[in-house]
């Protein structure tokens, strides 16, 4: 799962009023290369929750994002490289999403999320 | 990629082995996803250097596609396992790059509208009637630009009032109608397959109106 994935997913239980972001608990790591894409980097700035991604990357091992950004620092190669790293190239191969109200747990195998719910959750 | 190429290439996906009749698992034919993709970037720019959901992707098909015809990502949520296992070996083989998530599409947590286009075969309702509509209702608070989907052609008034009232499109539009061969997965069919009139439809949101769902 890349940490794109994971600025759009929420939990979406019963009773639950913001389930934005989950937490995230590694169990592996893995990166995957791809191809650097600056108009496409701009792009996605304005969509992702910056604070959300820069916490869920240090989490997985990776320090480079600052704590807050703005728009001017679009025009530095060498941020848009570690955005593009943070959102892209970063994969939760093994672990799970936490629902940050209720503390439930949503396992995260091979890279993939269930985000399933049980009949009473939803 | 020339039409008839990109159709070739969805006609080697491994398909589902097990269908699930209660899920209503039948594929998308080359056929017809390659048309529903190449109208979608050809006619509308709605693929290319997007990010692309695919809804009830099961093995892949519809993702593939847009991922061959240059989606910048490509999100595949399907409810069951083993679909998301057919689909991640079909991208493998095809050597592209592409994103699963497990989810009931009916209970999706998202935050915004990152996803630029939502394509997708839906159920039909056959099993869970209105499953179809339910799929619309949420692609439409997902996606910011577009949502591609095919539905029962006998179902049309009911789709575009739905898709313009309820879940408030900006517009609905049937772009063609098409034949679709189910494959026979109801003991109570006869017939080995049997061939219906789909609408393929383009939906497009209203803008940047919801903070997520
Ligand atoms: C008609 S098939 C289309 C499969 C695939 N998109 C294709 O084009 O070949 C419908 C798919 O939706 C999935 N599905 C059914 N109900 C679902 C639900 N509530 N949430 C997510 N996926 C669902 C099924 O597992 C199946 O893969």
């Amino acid at each position: 799962m890349r940490l794109l994935t994971h600025n759009m997913l929420s939990s979406n239980m019963k009773g639950v009023s913001n389930g934005f972001p989950l937490r995230i608990e590694v169990e592996k790591v893995v990166e995957k290369q791809v191809d650097f894409n600056p108009d496409f980097l701009k792009n996605m700035f304005s969509k992702v929750h910056w604070k959300a991604l820069a916490d869920a990357s240090r989490i997985m091992g990776y320090a480079e994002l600052p704590e807050e950004a703005d728009r001017s620092m679009l025009d530095s190669d060498d941020f848009l490289r570690k955005f593009h790293h943070a959102l892209l190239e970063l994969h939760l191969e093994e672990g799970a999403l936490v629902c940050p109200e209720t503390g439930r747990r949503f396992p995260v195998n091979k890279g993939i999320p269930n985000m399933l719910l049980h009949e009473d959750e939803v | 990629m020339k039409l008839k190429q990109l159709e070739s290439l969805l006609g080697d996906l491994q398909q589902f082995s097990n269908p699930k009749v209660e899920l209503e698992q039948y594929p998308t034919g080359p056929h017809i996803a390659s048309r529903m993709l190449y109208t979608a970037e050809n006619s509308y720019e709605d693929v290319s250097g997007k990010i692309v959901a695919d809804f009830g992707c099961g093995c892949g098909t519809l993702g593939a596609a847009a991922a061959l015809l240059g989606a910048e990502r490509i999100i595949g949520i399907d409810v069951d396992p083993e679909s998301l296992e057919i689909a991640s070996l079909n991208a493998e083989d095809l050597e592209l790059d592409i994103d699963y998530i497990q989810c009931d599409v009916r209970n999706l947590g998202w935050r915004g509208q990152v996803v630029d286009t939502v394509i997708m075969n839906p159920p039909f309702g056959t099993r869970k009637k209105g499953a179809d509509m339910d799929f619309l209702s949420v692609a439409l608070k997902v996606a910011s630009q577009a949502v591609y989907s095919l539905h029962k052609t006998s179902t049309r008034e009911h789709v575009k009032r739905a898709a313009l009232r309820d879940f408030d499109a900006s517009s609905a539009e049937v772009l063609c109608e098409l034949r679709y061969d189910v494959p026979q997965l109801y003991k109570f069919h006869k017939k080995k397959e049997v061939d219906i009139a789909v609408d393929l439809w383009r939906f497009v949101p209203k803008r940047n109106q919801r903070m997520g769902i």
